[in-house]
């Protein structure tokens, strides 16, 4: 569309906080078209992202899109789950307590479920019965996933036996990595994480008070420049092998906030595809020594001023939910305690791989006809250069489909004329949860969604909706069990259109 | 002498029984043990008893009513 403010738009957008060019951070396949995917110096191998198929290699994009970790589009169709059969760790971290998960790839300060492998696979099978939306299982503790290498590779011969169309992954803290790069290409695991959390040894002692390593307890300094040297050495195995590799890096105010650019140049150059940046949660009741020396955790601002000023290097992850060693389901739910080990079998029996395959082929139909829906509603957007940001409910496969009131968690989507690019997730209480608790739980949820234009949702009730309205949040129930990112993009026409016919009040 | 595992302490991960040169160390019920008369310290295998460097918990010490072991 002509637009003579295509000029001032675009100085408006570089001119915030995010800082990235526009098209580095759009969603859909319409950028395809637009030759925005080449503009930027969007080097093919490093553009990885979370976001859709426009924006990475072709190869990359088969391997993720059924990820629901590594694609943030994915994560509406797709579930994953972790099995807890790996309980040793070989590097002791301070923010870690072994009474509990690892923290750098599990939900800190919880306890799985320790699986034998035997057991493992067959609650994998149980678990592909039940949810077809099962595409990946993963090894991420609660130790290291290579600290236990018999009992790591033994499930996922078992996995591959019984259940081939699931895609297997593991996150490892890299110090054993480079003996087992072969066994890992062997047993095809297509991801591997790579927790990194400095680049520089001198940083890195004040992470790691020691590690186990070639029979040896090593500290210090010296632990750490062995850490990191076989961390960078088994991340280069690992592309070379063709594997794809994402490495995790826990955020540690005053300690490693700073260094993170670093570690993000380095591991980009190395050809990780997507870095994700999490933040320390520290609680003294966890017992870590971070807990206990009264280390802060990064506030939701710091995070996320670095994800932004990392992102124009390498696409992030931003709906990451740090997750528990065992959780179950699509991310932001956990439906673990639906699979003890006592039914088990009885589920496990009825798995059959027909029907996932027909829910596969359905996703990927429902998957391009959004992505159609929303480049067609960003084409009407050209040439606007305000943003906004909108919240929605969802229960899962890309569509505004929770009520209000059973929402535990809203995700956020940023608007612009770029389209409509997911920015994160809003854990809050529920509002109906205990029928009498709305009152208490209203002022937490105005709170977490205090940024945001609109709510988008399936249906919300009359109390509600008045006190967003008072707080300034436009409660939106027209696009009802429509798909999301085309309707926050109808709305945000719609509302730009509204301020448009009001111009004459305020500029 | 021989090296013991202080059960309070240990979290049971298994990392010192896939260590163990002699394969000394072993799980019953949940628990992990080291058998007494099995346990060499490592002596003729390695520098340092390889279940004591790398157990997380720090949870294994010395076993005082066991004589030392003679290799
Ligand atoms: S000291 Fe060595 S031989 Fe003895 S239990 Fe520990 S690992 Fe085994
Ligand atoms: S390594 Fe330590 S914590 Fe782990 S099982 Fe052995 S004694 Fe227990």
């Amino acid at each position: 569309m002509q637009n003579p403010s295509a000029q001032t738009g675009m100085s408006g957008m570089s001119g915030t906080a995010a800082g990235a060019p526009a098209s580095r951070r759009i969603i859909p396949i319409a950028s395809a078209h637009s030759g925005a995917a080449s503009a930027g110096g969007c080097s093919s191998s490093s553009c990885g992202s979370g976001e859709g198929p426009a924006d990475m290699p072709a190869h990359i994009w088969e391997k993720v899109k059924d990820h629901p970790c590594y694609s943030s589009e994915a994560h509406h169709h797709f579930a994953r789950m972790h099995v807890a059969v790996a309980p040793a760790c070989n590097i002791q971290c301070n923010y870690c307590n072994r009474k509990y998960d690892c923290a750098n790839e599990s939900r800190p300060g919880v306890v799985s479920e320790k699986l034998t492998p035997e057991m493992a696979g067959k609650k994998v099978l149980a678990v592909a019965a039940e949810i077809p939306q099962l595409s990946v299982v993963g090894i991420a503790g609660p130790g290291d996933a290579l600290a236990n290498p018999a009992k790591t590779f033994k499930t996922f011969e078992l996995i591959q036996q019984s259940a081939p169309d699931i895609k297997l992954c593991l996150s490892t803290n890299g110090l054993a990595l480079p003996d087992h790069v072969e066994t890992i290409k062997k047993f095809n695991v297509d991801h591997v994480t790579i927790t990194i959390n400095m680049v520089d040894p001198e940083v890195g002692q004040h992470i790691y008070p020691w590690i186990f390593h070639n029979h040896k307890r090593y500290h210090g300094l010296e632990a750490a420049k062995i850490l990191h040297e076989r961390q960078m050495l088994g991340l280069e195995m690992l592309t070379a092998a063709g594997i794809l590799v994402k490495v995790n890096s826990v955020l540690i105010p005053g300690i490693n906030d700073h260094h993170l650019k670093e570690v993000n140049k380095v591991v980009k150059a190395k050809g990780a595809f997507l870095h994700n940046i999490m933040p320390l949660i520290s609680d003294p009741a966890h017992g870590t020594h971070f807990g206990l020396t009264g280390q802060r955790g990064p506030t939701a601002a710091e995070l996320k001023a670095l994800q932004d000023e990392c992102e124009g290097d390498m696409k992030l992850m931003r709906h990451c939910r740090q997750c528990r060693a065992d959780a179950v389901g699509m991310l932001g739910e956990d439906r673990s305690q639906e699979f003890t080990s006592d039914k088990l079998d009885a589920i496990a029996a009825t798995y059959d791989p027909t029907a996932r395959q027909a829910y596969r082929d359905f996703v990927e139909k429902e998957r391009a006809d959004q992505r159609a829906a929303e480049a067609e509603k960003k084409a009407g957007l050209a040439g606007a250069s305000e943003k906004a940001l909108v919240a929605v409910a969802t229960k899962g496969g890309g569509r505004i489909n929770q009520h209000f009131g059973h929402a535990s968690e809203f995700q956020v989507y940023e608007v612009s004329a770029a389209g409509a690019k997911f920015v994160g997730h809003r854990k809050v209480e529920h509002y109906c949860a205990g029928g009498y608790e709305e009152e208490e739980a209203m002022p937490s949820i105005l709170d977490a969604l205090q940024d945001c234009a609109a709510v988008l949702v399936a249906k919300i009730g009359h109390c509600p909706m008045k006190e967003l309205q008072a707080a300034g949040i436009e409660p939106v129930q027209d696009y009802a069990h429509e798909y999301i990112e085309a309707s926050a993009l109808a709305w945000f026409q719609q509302r730009l259109e509204r301020r448009q016919g009001a111009t004459s009040l305020v500029a | 002498m021989a090296y013991k595992i202080n059960a309070s302490a240990c979290t049971a991960c298994g990392a010192c029984e896939q260590e163990c040169p002699n394969d000394a160390i072993y799980e019953k019920n949940g628990l992990f043990a080291i058998k007494a008369d099995g346990c060499t310290e490592c002596i003729g295998h390695y520098d340092d008893p390889q279940c004591i460097a790398a157990c997380p918990a720090d949870c294994i010490v010395v076993d005082k009513s066991v004589p030392r072991y003679q290799a």
